[in-house]
């Protein structure tokens, strides 16, 4: 079904990005990348978490500055001091999560920043309201203008990005992730929207790390590897195999070097564990050794579930049986007590002190253990620290550094540390290598099978596939809150994990 | 449009209406236009600069100058008048608001271009500001001798039943209704405090949005200095002494939030005569003036309460989309669960 | 391309700590301000003969003895990501309530525990709001700075209670040397009690902030209370306690204030809101929580009362100095941010 033409390649580019540099503390996120966006053409931008894409989107959309390279649109050189520069030389983006205002109507959400306005320059809101009606007619968004963001659905917000999009006077549309939390059918209305926008001569980078999709919808690529461009060109004339090799610069199994261990008893046993909006009927056995990995759709309600088994939120209905007894989590100090410990998704947020010192991050969750009636003892603190950060081949100037000058990889190992210290029997790890680097994230992997062998029971939340599939030894999908399924290792293959997470059987 | 009369000012209207019922039955005359009317006039001054600290509320910041703002621009107006009869009114008041928009642009760079949290940079002003009059007047006061007679009685002129000073008040709300919801500026004090990162994405400098909302508050905070002035007939250093957390007050109850891009100017207009009912209602039921302060602070933690209780975020709807979903799903079964 | 070799490396040593202690002290925030008071010292000696007079000195301790007792509590609840700007007004409602109990013929011993105690309710009634209920603390704060002054105004109107019991007078005005046991060596008879508080509520605090684990907590949750929550810390439970201390500080300086001015009006402690997270600030104390030393908060504690002592012996008036102190509170927060920035442009 997809309209695959082949694009001359003497045809003239809308937009240019050449040799793009930008480095952030500790972190080249990208350096002397091209890419080369046609009118009327989809291109793809293929790349693991981690590679650069979301800092060359903040670049294009002016929310950067590169420290190096140029953009050149329509032949000209830009330069975008800011987020208005940018839309006013036609390029908008669509994020990955819908960055909007909540308590403002649907058409001001459209039209914030560029109302429609009367003679007196003040806001239309007549006008306003008419052309966001027209707007949300154009892409068959069955939604008021005058319903406020807070009372949409996350597909029903995605459509009003859309629309946001296609009402600035845009040439180029940037769409990041478009796809992430949508329904089979809400993809299938977007793409319509995309030829849409493809006959109108627009140009389009659409974000996406599902070859499925890419190659529906896209004409070109380029694939991004560690913040370098590694390749470009048609899709028609490339293989899925051969981006596969340009993203992970290497096959599959050396990254994801699971080792087969001995599994044990049942550690954990959860049954029909559910919270009143979040999600429902959650059951599973964690045996001793084993990497149970829990897949689906970003929003799909696991890390959600996976806090309210730390303690986080409180439970509505559901047991836990640990080791055959009986717990109830209130707490994660209840929860670190019983020895089920997570490390959360978003490390900088949830997972590190980042202004503290690592000595003092490591021993956060054991504070108990190195103090005498209360009182800090720094000796054993820092030996208690020194033992993990080894353990962990942390990469450190010295134990009192604070966390937060640290490369991502190195963060997470601060945090993993932190639990180790705990000496749990469960470990969860909430997308444990997002957004860090592909040496640490071999690291990371190597470690969790390390741990698994010796006898601790690991709960992975991934998005990955490659990750899911390379290191789990039984995977639980969820989706929308419930459980879409469980298999075993022998069991799996991509396709079931994805139709399964899309609920597209 | 339905969604502009919200519960809340649909509630406040409510409880301002039967405050006055309550307060007619034990004394009569309370209720009588003539009496609204100066329960009205009498607010004035608090719903002007409870619209300025609205706009500096919604985009996540708190000016706590404002009075000491009001005090020292009133001083340097009074101050003026005295030793310039000559100078026209309108003259002095594009001074006073002039003044007090240069104090509060001064705040409002501390906060933008230093990145002083504004609470801390205002605790600050506060004291300096209040501290200038001192150093103005040399702590002497401007009394009603001194002032002009189109000084002190414009604002009192009465047209259709309203002093001017009402009728002051009014306009402001006219200009600042619109300013906030047909104005570029308006949305963007929306916007930059809803969500700030999404506003920088849209386009809007933030900053400079708080930036002008501490000049739109300055300003307004310098006609109040004026106005207070000729209504009491009186400046010294310690007027308006602790009004700043009446307008606080009067946002808060009037559902502003202080984690910012939420409310209504009419909310804030609500919560000022919420105030200023009860001020003016204490000497006719005789009670002592001295329980105002009290109840402000009582109302403003009942109303960070209920405020509270509407912005509690909810847990994540993810299971309302499953049930939204699933009639498209149908015949979707779960399928290969092997344990 | 294989940068990806998976052999165990041999263990990397981490040192514990890169620079010397020396550096870090000099380079530090209270070495400045030791400076700054010792500099304010020396000026004050040269302006005044006055000043190097020991009873002097003594008496002008009191500026800010009773403020920085609060200002150590508030320190820790800076710190945690809190604040609480109703301690002025606590001081006023304990002040009237020790005033009413006076009144009624309460002895001292239970005037005494009538302000801590009214320091505690109102402190858990902030803390309630704050931490179980999870309002701002700020807007809350505000409210109960109304609600507390407001109650002592209803009471009092505009009258005063005195009538305090001789020795109540003892904590605002006694000297230690009232004690047998106390060294009669040269210099000691003018420590008055309010000093030797001072000393120890700063030891106090010191050594809960900087050595116990409900210290490390306090900081963990300043700098990221997601990350403590997910670490197993009682984050509300800790910032209750923080409230809790607040209050019953406020109500410890009630005690001394009352005692020293042996009056209670309703301005009692006007705007000592203020001067309190000033000095907290002034000793370091980022306003947005995550960092601050005690030490640090007792030097700004004695350079904000040099300055204040001698602008007083210039004879400059009280709300003359009032602009100092917010200029003060200005430049202190400004300046870090202001050299950060020149240093981050040279550097790149």
């Amino acid at each position: 079904m997809s309209v695959v033409q082949a694009v001359p390649e003497t045809q003239i580019p809308l937009l240019e990005m050449r040799g793009i540099s930008k480095s952030f503390p500790g972190v080249k996120a990208l350096d002397h990348v091209d890419v080369t966006l046609y009118p009327g053409t989809v291109t793809a931008l293929i790349g693991e978490n981690g590679a650069g894409k979301s800092t060359l989107v903040k670049i294009l959309t002016g929310i950067y500055q590169p420290d190096d390279g140029e953009i050149v649109v329509d032949g000209v050189p830009r330069h975008f001091a800011n987020a208005e520069a940018a839309i006013r030389s036609g390029i908008t983006a669509i994020h990955q999560e819908t960055v909007l205002f909540d308590e403002l109507s649907v058409a001001e959400n459209i039209f914030l920043g560029h109302a429609p306005r009367n003679r007196l320059g003040l806001v239309n809101w007549a006008a306003m309201n008419a052309r966001a009606a027209a707007l949300l007619t154009s892409i068959d968004a069955p939604i008021s203008p005058y319903t406020r963001l807070k009372d949409l659905s996350i597909a029903q917000r995605h459509l009003v990005a859309i629309a946001r999009a296609l009402s600035v006077e845009a040439r180029v549309v940037i769409m990041d992730e478009p796809t992430a939390a949508l329904s089979y059918k809400e993809v299938e209305d977007l793409f319509r929207i995309i030829e849409r926008l493809k006959n109108q001569g627009k140009a389009i980078l659409f974000i996406s790390h599902k070859f499925e999709e890419v190659y529906e919808i896209a004409e070109r690529f380029v694939v991004f590897r560690d913040g370098r461009s590694i390749g470009s060109g048609l899709l028609s004339r490339t293989g899925q195999d051969e981006i596969v090799r340009m993203m992970v610069g290497r096959s599959v199994e050396h990254v994801f070097p699971k080792v087969d261990v001995m599994i044990g008893e049942t550690v954990l046993k959860v049954s029909g564990y559910s919270h009143p909006t979040e999600f429902d009927d959650i059951s599973f056995d964690l045996r001793r050794g084993e990497i149970l990995g829990l897949y689906g759709l970003v929003g799909a309600g696991r890390s959600e579930f996976c806090q309210a088994l730390f303690g986080i939120t409180r439970p509505s209905a559901g047991a836990i049986e640990l080791e055959g007894r009986r717990i109830t989590i209130r707490s994660p100090a209840d929860a670190i007590a019983a020895g089920i410990v997570y490390v959360p998704e978003e490390r900088g947020r949830h997972g590190a002190v980042l202004q503290m010192p690592i000595f003092q991050n490591i021993s956060m969750a054991t504070l108990g253990r190195t103090t005498r009636a209360g009182f800090l003892r720094q000796a054993e603190e820092f030996a208690l620290a020194r033992r993990y950060a080894e353990r962990l081949d942390l990469r450190a100037a010295a134990l009192s550094v604070p966390v937060g000058t640290l490369s991502g990889g190195n963060q997470q190992k601060v945090v993993i540390g932190k639990w180790l210290a705990a000496k749990p029997k469960v470990i969860i790890l909430d997308e444990p290598t997002k957004g860090i680097d592909i040496g640490s994230k071999a690291a990371v992997h190597a470690f969790m099978s390390e741990l698994a062998g010796e006898g601790l029971s690991v709960i992975m939340v991934s998005s990955e596939l490659p990750e899911i599939l390379g290191m789990s030894d039984r995977v639980l999908v969820m989706r929308e809150g419930r459980m879409a399924g469980l298999w075993e290792r022998g069991a799996l293959d991509a396709e079931t994990l994805v139709r399964a997470a899309t609920g597209n059987i | 449009m339905s969604r502009i009369l919200k519960y809340r000012e649909l509630l406040l209207v409510a409880i301002i209406v039967v405050l006055i019922a309550v307060f007619s039955y034990r004394a009569p005359s309370f209720a009588s236009p003539e009496s609204l009317a100066n329960v009205f006039n009498d607010t004035s001054i608090l719903m002007i600069l409870a619209l300025g600290q609205m706009a500096v509320i919604l985009t996540k910041s708190i000016d706590l100058s404002v009075a000491a703002n009001l005090s020292f621009t009133g001083m340097a107006i009074a101050m003026m008048n005295a030793a310039y009869p000559q100078i026209p009114l309108p003259l002095l008041v594009g001074m006073a608001m002039g003044i007090g928009a240069f104090l509060g642009a001064i705040n409002g760079f501390m906060v933008w271009k230093i990145g002083i949290p504004s609470i801390v940079a205002t605790l600050g002003t506060l004291t300096i500001y209040r501290g200038m009059a001192f150093v103005l007047s040399g702590g002497a006061w401007v009394n009603q001798t001194q002032m002009t007679p189109a000084f002190l009685n414009t604002p009192r002129v009465v047209a259709l039943g309203l002093p001017l000073l009402g009728w002051t008040a009014i306009l402001a709300i006219a200009i600042i209704s619109l300013v906030f919801t047909r104005t570029v500026f308006g949305r963007s004090l929306y916007a930059a405090g809803g969500n700030p990162t999404a506003a920088l994405y849209a386009g809007i400098d933030v900053g400079r949005t708080r930036f002008f909302a501490f000049v739109l508050s300055g300003g307004l905070a310098g006609l109040c200095g004026y106005l207070w002035v000729s209504r009491y007939a009186v400046a010294y250093v310690d007027i308006a002494a602790g009004f700043e957390l009446d307008t606080v007050a009067a946002c808060v109850i009037g559902g502003i939030s202080t984690l910012g891009g939420i409310g209504s100017v009419a909310g804030a207009i609500l919560g000022a005569l919420f105030l200023g009912v009860i001020k003016n209602a204490l000497p006719v039921i005789n009670v002592s003036p001295f329980w105002q302060m009290a109840i402000s602070g009582f109302v403003i933690i009942v109303a960070v309460l209920f405020n509270a209780r509407q912005e509690k975020r909810k847990g994540r709807l993810i299971l309302r989309d499953a049930v939204k979903h699933r009639p498209a799903l149908a015949g979707a079964p779960v399928e290969g669960a092997a344990a | 391309m294989s940068t990806l070799t998976l052999e165990k490396q041999p263990i990397r040593h981490i040192p514990d700590k890169l620079s010397t202690p020396a550096g870090r002290i000099f380079g530090s925030w209270e070495a400045l301000l030791a400076a700054v008071a010792i500099a304010i010292f020396i000026a004050n000696s040269l302006a005044s003969p006055h000043f190097l007079d020991p009873w002097n000195l003594s008496d002008a301790t009191y500026n800010f003895t009773e403020k920085a007792m609060i200002a150590f509590a508030m320190t820790l609840l800076i710190i945690s990501g809190e604040i609480d700007l109703s301690v002025a007004a606590i001081i006023a409602l304990a002040s009237t309530a020790m005033g009413a109990a006076a009144q009624a013929g309460f002895q001292t011993p239970a005037l005494v525990g009538v302000g801590l105690g009214v320091g505690l309710l109102c402190g858990a009634f902030n803390g309630v709001l704050v931490a179980r209920i999870g309002l701002p603390s700020i807007v809350v704060t505000i409210g109960t700075m109304s609600l507390f002054r407001g109650i002592a105004q209803i009471v009092l109107g505009d009258q005063a209670y005195g009538g305090y019991p001789a020795s109540f007078a003892w904590f605002g005005q006694g000297y230690m040397s009232d004690f047998s046991w106390w060294p009669t060596l040269p210099g000691f008879e003018v420590v008055t009690f309010e000093m030797v508080a001072f000393v120890v509520i700063a030891l106090a605090f010191g050594i809960l902030l900087h050595w116990t684990v409900f210290g490390r907590w306090i900081y963990a949750i300043g700098n990221n209370a997601f990350a403590a929550q997910f670490s197993g810390i009682p984050v509300q439970r800790t910032k209750f306690a923080l409230f809790l201390m607040t209050g019953l500080m406020s109500g410890f300086a009630a005690v001394c204030l009352t005692s020293r001015l042996s009056s209670t009006r309703h301005t009692i402690a006007a705007g000592w809101e203020l001067e309190v997270v000033t000095m907290a600030v002034l000793g370091g104390v980022s306003i947005l929580g995550g960092s601050g030393t005690i030490p640090g908060v007792v030097l700004a504690a004695i350079v904000m009362g040099l300055v204040t002592f001698g602008l007083g012996l210039l004879n400059v008036p009280g709300i003359v100095m009032s602009i100092f102190i917010g200029l003060l509170l200005i430049l202190v927060i400004a300046l870090p941010i202001v050299f950060r920035r020149i240093r981050s442009r040279t550097a790149a």
